[in-house]
């Protein structure tokens, strides 16, 4: 399988403090990718860094493109949607609103109305609250909102920072199950930041765990997930 | 902490300025030396406005309205009710700050961008509504102010320095602001020294905070507004003397801007800045139109327009670019610029050599 | 009766002109929380443009269109030049940057055009037509048509097309804009621009009553300042009712109340300000809190 996005021995930091010290990952064409580790490993920074939302060293790749002094929007713009922490929802706009707002890039109208149709088909709730402000939906709707203004941009990768956070045991699942079938029938590839090891280790097939800036630990989540010592120091279950 | 530890040898230099503008009648013209009042007189406001802005973090665009009501307390209490006019400028600074203590209880409820905004409407106002109550005010014909006599004795001791001269009444009006500019300037060095300002300075750079540790935020803001609106009671009042004729057009907008431009140009939360800053803006739109008028090959009509539009290009030109290349004023480059100075002289080993020191940003 | 609804309706024309910079106002607070001190003097060099271009020979309607274009690119050079730079500065360094704008413009304007007032065209007549027993003058309702069509335009960029709900989005959250594509910082830029031109007509509203010369606009923009404090400074429905409700209110307070003539009509607008912003803060139709940190 190709490489999507690669990661090379990537620095990044805000101010004077280091948050990164040189991580090296890479995601695969339609693969899930989980990137775990405790608060403040750099799995945040990690995500910005793709986006280009800190400054940072080093090589990331994106279908074989450098990202190196691209802005956020044009990052953006190759195909790569960023779901970040707290969401990223525009609360004082309408969900429909939002929802254009994914489109935004887009010309394709007729593409469009069927993606519509499709991210209402996952998500049903959405279709109700259409013109209800984004900012009265709950954490779990939210969430989903800002999911499916991700598909509406129709990307090659998806960036999900902590999407469990906030929300019920019941509505994490039934997220993630959702998550998996994009992944499956829009062969989208995923790299999944979490703090819940154990339900990121059973959606991806690959993972890294962070700690303090570089990579402690990675391979196959089937693997990481039996093996007792890795479970102990590094996932904490 | 430290940016007291560096900063020049102050006592040295504060007693030079003060000598300096101690001796400065006895060199120069007698109405040169009213400018030079003019100039200490912007100095007191500005400081006010100093207090406010630089130290406190609150904005008003409207101190011109505050030295206006100084000007016309000290303009009626002496021309209505034959008061002496030395007893006048405080009654003007108390009567200004307690105004502007009461103004400061609404501007609590307010953002700055909300506060500048009610502060510029007084300011664009405050001509029409000194206007209304012409049996008080004059209307636009204004109020005329004799020029004061000097005190005799102060008199014959500056005959004596002064090569048997006697003291003018424009020599005495110097005097008076310079004594009360260097009083004002020593009270809000001490203020902002001890505990009042480090609580002036807690609430601009965090109120919360502030108020967590136990400072009585809405106190210090009223306070801070009080006291600023003093000082411009002071320096309105001494305006009024100075130039001997208040009328509304002595007050427009544009005063406030000025005093403002005064305030970012010496530089903000620092007690040299205001000198600094009165010196400024005094003196810009006389030597530009003395300038301008008197390079003959200009056309009067060009001239004239110069005259007219050549301070509010430089004032606005100046305001912008400080704001983005130093936010810190004219005080703030000499400081950065002394402590360079230093650290090459004493070698390398300092951290920090030939760099920019942190800016103290301020508002 | 007659003179009171002749009043009205011409309280409304004005209320037209404070809208419009009301509105302009508004544009840049939504975009970065900012009331931008130097709106009024844009305006009136955008006025001194159409001046220029109509006393060239080229007709009022093509003057106007032009005048706003290029007032358009003022406005976006602006914010690149010097809002830019301190773009993450505190509000208290925007605003005194703004007002170095207006002091500086003010001085520009004085300089290339002097300060004799001057006569600008109008395109509507003096002359009165009768509306329900009413008599309006059709500069009066001129100056309402060009006025409501300008803000009609303005309401269906803003909530009707793409590029309109992506400005507003980058307002509201810039870094979550940036992620869906959106290049927030020509946001910004293209709503100085639409600020400016929105404040342009209202200049150019204006200028046949006042008379052009660079202070023109000093007495405008309070009333504006008050009109958007009115509305609720974040909402551009509220900066159009607010800019209609100082009009009306403005006029008939000249017109019937003893001493208030003249200049002390701006005591008006003084005092509508501080009254809202110390009982009603968030004004007729803002919502949540106005503070920023």
């Amino acid at each position: 399988m190709s490489t999507l996005l690669a990661l090379e021995g990537v620095r990044a930091g805000y101010g004077q403090t280091r948050a990164l010290h040189g991580v090296s990952m890479s995601v695969g064409e339609g693969d899930i990718v989980a990137l775990l580790g405790a608060n403040g490993a750099g799995k945040t920074t990690t995500l910005r860094a793709v986006t280009g939302g800190v400054r940072w060293e080093g090589s990331i790749h994106f279908a074989g493109r450098s990202l190196s002094r691209m802005s956020t929007e044009s990052v953006v713009r190759l195909g790569i949607a960023h779901v970040p922490e707290g969401r990223g929802i525009i609360t004082q706009l309408t969900v429909d609103e939002n929802l254009r707002l994914g489109a935004y890039l887009r010309r394709d109208r007729q593409g469009v109305r069927a993606d519509y149709e499709r991210v209402f088909d996952y998500f049903p709730i959405l279709r109700e609250r259409r013109e209800l402000s984004a900012g009265a939906l709950s954490g779990g709707e939210q969430q989903m909102l800002a999911l499916a203004r991700a598909l509406l941009m129709r990307p090659r990768l998806l960036l999900l920072d902590e999407p469990s956070l906030g929300l019920a045991p019941l509505v994490v699942r039934s997220l993630f199950e959702i998550i998996r079938t994009i992944n499956e029938k829009e062969g989208v590839a995923v790299l999944l930041v979490e703090q819940n090891a154990r339900i990121a280790l059973e959606l991806s097939s690959h993972a890294y765990v962070l700690e303090v800036g570089r990579v402690a630990v990675e391979g196959p989540s089937a693997q990481l997930k039996e093996e007792e010592s890795v479970r102990r120091s590094y996932l904490g279950y | 902490m430290t940016a007291l530890r560096n900063a020049p040898p102050r006592y040295a230099l504060v007693v030079l300025v003060v000598l300096f503008f101690a001796g400065l009648p006895t060199v120069v013209t007698s109405f040169q030396s009213l400018e030079w009042a003019g100039v200490l007189i912007f100095a007191i406001a500005i400081m006010g406005l100093n207090v406010l802005v630089g130290y406190n973090g609150q904005i008003s665009l409207g101190h011109g309205a505050f030295m206006a009501l100084g000007a016309y307390t000290t303009a009626i209490l002496v021309h209505r009710y034959q008061l002496n006019y030395l007893v006048t400028i405080p009654i003007a600074g108390l009567l200004t700050g307690l105004v502007g203590f009461f103004l400061g209880i609404p501007a609590l409820r307010l953002s700055p961008l909300y506060l500048a905004l009610a502060t510029f409407a007084l300011a664009v106002v405050t001509p029409s509504l000194i206007k209304r109550p012409e049996g008080l005010t004059n209307g636009v014909q204004g109020i005329q102010l004799l020029p004061p006599d000097p005190p005799p004795l102060l008199s014959d001791v500056f005959s004596l320095v002064n090569g048997g001269q006697p003291m003018t009444s424009e020599q005495w009006l110097y005097y008076l602001s310079f004594a009360i500019a260097l009083l004002l300037f020593w009270v809000a060095w001490n203020l902002i020294r001890h505990r009042p300002g480090r609580a002036l300075r807690a609430i601009r750079d965090g109120e919360v905070a502030a108020a967590a540790f136990g400072v009585n935020v809405a106190g210090y803001k009223t306070l801070a507004f009080g006291l600023s609106a003093f000082y411009a009671g002071v320096a309105g009042s001494l305006y009024g003397l100075a130039t001997g004729f208040v009328s509304p057009d002595t007050f427009p907008v544009s005063l406030s801007f000025q005093l403002l431009v005064g305030a970012v140009i010496g530089g903000l939360a620092s007690i040299a800045g205001p000198l600094v800053g009165g010196i400024f803006t005094y003196w810009l739109p006389i030597v530009s139109s003395q300038f301008v008028s008197d390079q003959t090959w200009i056309p009067s009509q060009i001239s004239a327009v110069f005259v007219n539009a050549g301070p509010a290009v430089t004032y606005g030109a100046l305001l912008i670019l400080i704001m983005i290349f130093a936010p810190n004023g004219v005080v703030g480059l000499i400081l950065s610029g002394y402590r360079r100075l230093r650290d090459r002289l004493r070698g390398a080993g300092e951290r920090g050599t030939g760099q920019m020191p942190p800016d103290h940003q301020t508002i | 009766m007659q003179d009171f609804l002749q009043q009205v309706v011409s309280g409304i024309a004005t209320g037209g002109i404070f809208a419009s910079l009301a509105l302009a106002l508004v544009l840049i607070y939504n975009a970065m929380g900012l009331v931008n001190f130097a709106q009024g003097e844009m305006a009136m060099l955008a006025t001194f443009t159409a001046l220029s271009l109509i006393q060239r020979g080229v007709d009022y309607w093509i003057a106007l269109p032009v005048t706003l274009v290029l007032a358009f690119v003022g406005g976006v050079v602006i914010q690149r030049v010097v809002i830019r730079p301190v773009e993450r500065a505190p509000v208290l360094t925007l605003v005194i940057v703004t007002l170095g704008l207006a002091t500086l413009i003010n001085g520009l304007a004085g300089f290339l055009f002097g300060y004799v007032p001057r006569s600008f065209p109008s395109p509507f007549s003096v002359q009165t037509v009768s509306i329900l027993g009413a008599f309006a003058s059709y500069q009066d309702l001129g100056v309402i048509v060009v006025s409501a069509i300008v803000l009609v335009l303005m309401y269906v960029l803003l909530q009707r097309t793409p590029i309109g709900l992506a400005m507003r989005a980058a307002a509201h959250q810039p870094e979550a804009s940036r992620l869906l594509g959106i290049r927030v910082s020509w946001m910004l830029a293209l709503g100085w621009g639409l600020a400016s031109a929105v404040g342009a007509v209202s200049g150019i509203m204006a200028a046949p009553a006042l008379l052009l010369e660079p202070n023109m606009m000093q007495t405008v923009i309070i009333y504006a300042f008050a009109a958007a404090v009115l509305g609720g400074i974040e909402s551009p429905l509220g900066a159009v009712l607010g800019g209609l409700i100082v009009g009306v209110t403005v006029n008939l307070a000249g017109a019937y109340v003893p001493g208030v003539g003249g200049d002390l009509q701006l005591a008006v607008a003084f005092a509508i300000i501080i009254a809202v912003l110390v009982l009603k803060p968030n004004g007729l139709m803002g919502r949540g809190s106005v503070r920023r940190a």
